[in-house]
């Protein structure tokens, strides 16, 4: 036999063909359809706000990057999936300079100070809107209706308000979201009507079936874990469903608090970020149900008519204690003498 | 009904990388030629290498005693060929150490006759004769490990054996050596099987076996003797199985506290080659010879399972199954395999496998993302260790964090954190390192 150049590595010698950044990937992709519809049902401007904030996460993702860390992981896919996240998160109509402004809000202040990927404590995406819901209340609670016409040739007027000088204007509310058409109204919507996504709100919170089918294909990939969609959507529906039993009028149905507001957008995409979610199993169900939990609080009797976004941020900040606290158990190890030193 | 298949449970965690073994599954056990040359390292087993009884130009028979056991952590090595003692120098093994060896010239018209010698008669033989039996035999743990079975087999002060486990797993890849003893070998096994009865008196004996090799447990199971007492134990696919811990709580619910022997809870696991060599060397007073390995993987065109002479150089096995293209090779299987970077290193009594992989099947180097904290590894590590947290504890080298607070030292690396990481991280790599730095440490410390 000839000599030859051995390849010396140690083992294993066999790698789960599965990457992070083909992970990542599949997520973006499985979003393809929640995106399409969002186009589909609010015209041409849900597309420019998808690539605003896709363009502002992955350029401050580069730019910061390039300058601080001085090596890229822009392959990885994890600011394209920030960007696409973060408007999905948006109202249709929510002027572009403010969507660019919430992506380098996402990449710096939710990611980057925290150290890159990995090692963010809260979900990027919703850093990005939870400050601009802060700083743009007005704008990130006007809603506009669905399938209008001509919403493939015009972009809505509030999307392209010029930076610091325009006020949103005041005419272009119009459809109220379901959820607060509940709180405020008592005005129940049509179940079917917020399955399939004929109902005003942000571009991903409108077709719950699409997200549900994003999510299924993700979880028999083993791209994302079951249990958190699972759990909280239990427990919205355990505790609403006890609610709405309890008195039918005063709350609103378990089908109707699943399928609108930003739930699925939230329990499927958002909670789910591998990153800012517990590691361990029962981590991720005591995490799973103080979300659920949290949602149900603050929409049946918080100040606000959605709380997907802070339920979801309070579960990320309660994952690491989480983590920390919830006893593991390593084999050949009885619980006594688990966390003494060895000799 | 699949749910009720396997009376006994198995492990917690774990992985399922791709079996590959339908290559060679199918394929009977043959002899291989004999290499022109022998090199035969005196350390070819954990503990004191051997010391050698031959000098320069000796003739040597087959079978012959080349070298005795250094005291009671050691065994003897026996001449694997008819020839003569060409030298004894240093030879290049797999770790790259050098080591001291026999190098013996076969004579090639030789009938490679097997002398025998003193036999240990199963009936009469008390159980020490028996374990001295086995360690002059220059029995090892064929599974790998190479540990020396006598020393396994000695029950310490206080503690007794209540199970006797046959590890018939073969969790690797790749590797059908057992799967192709224990189709072709049940005679020498349950022969084996009645001298470790004998040794070590257990309260139940068991012989585990995967449900990928159902052939070879429907085999054990037809053929087993009426007077022994044996529980065959059908355990679902899992890697890594085969690993001692694993196989005992698999088989016995218990678990092996972390830094003890799987004697600590009363059992004693013996690999199904190993129990075959010593049914068949034990009665005949013989040494080992050879090996079953399997020789397979894309870089090989006579894939197969053979019957290959202790001390046998890789390159020459490799011109004899035609290895092609050859980007690696490595000895074991490709989980826990040692990658080969001399082709002139002989196999030795634990080598249980040769696989080789072509450019495309080679693991290149891929690039390593940030841990995203999926618990991949988590969900793989046999021992619920976090390899996630190692890592980093590792990346920034808090070596002794790790084994004082994370139990680093029961890593028995079998691999399975670095297969799942989607973030390539070496987590199995890392801690290899860290696990030798605390070693020293520890033995630092203790100086």
């Amino acid at each position: 036999m000839k000599d030859q150049t051995l390849q010396i590595r140690t083992s294993p010698h066999l790698k789960r063909p599965l990457a992070t950044n083909t992970i990542m990937l599949h997520v973006v992709l499985s979003l393809i359809p929640v995106m399409a519809f969002a186009v589909y049902a609010f015209g041409i401007t849900a597309l420019f706000l998808i690539s605003t904030t896709t363009i502002a996460c992955v350029g401050t993702e580069y730019v910061l990057n390039g300058k601080v860390k001085g090596k890229q992981n822009i392959k990885d896919w994890s600011a394209v999936l920030t960007g696409v996240l973060l408007a999905l998160t948006l109202p249709p109509g929510f002027p572009l300079w403010m969507a660019f402004v919430g992506g380098m809000i996402a990449i710096a202040l939710g990611k980057f100070v925290f150290g890159g990927l990995g090692q963010n404590l809260f979900n990027p995406a919703l850093v990005g809107r939870a400050m601009l819901q802060a700083a743009f209340p007005v704008a990130i609670t006007t809603w506009t209706e669905t399938l209008v016409n001509g919403r493939f040739s015009h972009i809505i007027p509030s999307s392209l308000t010029i930076p610091f000088l325009e006020p949103i204007k005041a005419d272009a509310v119009s459809g109220a979201t379901p959820l607060s058409a509940f709180k405020f109204d008592k005005i129940s919507t049509d179940v079917q009507d917020l399955a399939f996504g004929f109902t005003s709100g942000s571009l991903g919170e409108t077709c719950a079936f699409l997200i549900v089918l994003g999510g299924v294909y993700l979880g028999f990939r083993k791209m994302l874990n079951w249990r958190i969609p699972v759990g909280i959507l239990g427990t919205v529906a355990t505790l609403t469903g006890i609610l709405f039993y309890l008195d039918p009028v005063k709350y609103p149905s378990p089908l109707m608090m699943l399928f609108s507001g930003g739930l699925m957008l939230g329990a499927v995409y958002m909670a789910t970020d591998m990153v800012s979610s517990p590691l361990s199993t029962i981590g991720i169900w005591i995490y799973s149900f103080v979300i659920g939990l949290l949602v149900v609080l603050i929409r049946i009797w918080g100040g606000l008519p959605e709380g997907v976004m802070y339920a979801i941020l309070f579960g990320n900040a309660l994952a690491p204690i989480l983590d920390k606290s919830i006893p593991h158990r390593i084999y050949g190890m009885s619980s006594k003498n688990q966390n003494k030193n060895r000799a | 009904m699949n749910f009720f298949k396997y009376k006994a449970g198995t492990f917690n965690h774990g992985i399922h990388p791709p079996e590959m073994k339908d290559d060679t599954k199918g394929l009977p056990i043959r002899q291989f030629p004999f290499s022109p040359m022998i090199v035969l390292p005196l350390a070819q087993h954990i503990g004191a290498p051997s010391e050698p009884v031959v000098k320069e130009g000796d003739v040597v028979a087959r079978g012959q005693l080349v070298a005795k056991a250094n005291g009671y952590m050691s065994v003897p090595l026996h001449a694997p060929v008819s020839g003569k003692v060409k030298k004894i120098d240093y030879v290049p093994s797999i770790s790259g150490k050098k080591n001291m060896g026999i190098y013996i010239e076969s004579f090639p018209s030789s009938s490679q006759e097997v002398i025998e010698g003193h036999a240990i008669d199963l009936a009469n033989a008390s159980p020490g004769e028996i374990l001295s039996g086995i360690q002059q035999a220059g029995i090892v743990g064929l599974g790998g490990a190479a540990f020396p079975t006598h020393v396994k087999l000695s029950i310490p002060e206080g503690k007794t054996c209540k199970y006797l486990i046959i590890n018939g797993v073969e969790c690797e890849p790749y590797l059908t050596t057992d799967h192709r003893v224990m189709l072709e070998q049940h005679e020498d096994i349950f022969m084996g099987l009645r001298y470790l009865i004998k040794a070590l008196n257990p309260q139940k004996v068991y012989i585990g076996i995967e449900d990928n090799k159902r052939d070879a447990f429907e085999k054990l199971e037809q053929y087993k003797p009426l007077d022994l007492a044996v529980e065959m134990v059908l355990l679902p696919v899992k890697y890594p199985q085969g690993a001692e811990k694993m196989l005992v709580t698999a088989i016995t619910g218990l678990e092996v506290p972390s830094g003890k022997l799987p004697i600590e809870v009363g059992a004693v696991v013996i690999n199904v080659a190993t129990t075959a060599e010593i049914g068949r060397l034990l009665p005949h007073g013989r040494g080992i010879q050879e090996r079953v390995i399997t020789i397979t993987g894309p870089g090989i065109a006579k894939k197969g399972n053979y019957l290959i002479t202790i001390g046998t150089p890789l390159r020459f096995i490799l011109e004899q199954v035609s290895g092609e293209n050859i980007k690696e090779v490595f000895m074991g299987g490709p989980m826990m395999g040692v990658s080969v970077s001399n082709l002139d290193i002989p196999i030795t009594k634990g080598t249980s496998g040769i696989v080789a992989f072509k450019p495309q099947q080679s693991l290149e180097n891929q690039s390593e993302y940030a841990c995203i904290r999926c618990g991949a590894c988590l969900d793989a590590c046999p021992l619920s260790l976090n390899p996630s947290q190692l890592g980093i504890l590792a990346k920034n080298e808090a070596y002794d964090l790790m084994a004082s607070d994370h139990h680093l030292l029961d890593c028995f690396e079998c691999g399975s954190c670095s297969y799942v990481c989607p973030s390539n991280i070496p987590l199995v790599q890392y801690f290899r390192v860290s696990k030798s730095i605390v070693r020293k440490r520890q033995a630092k410390a203790k100086s």
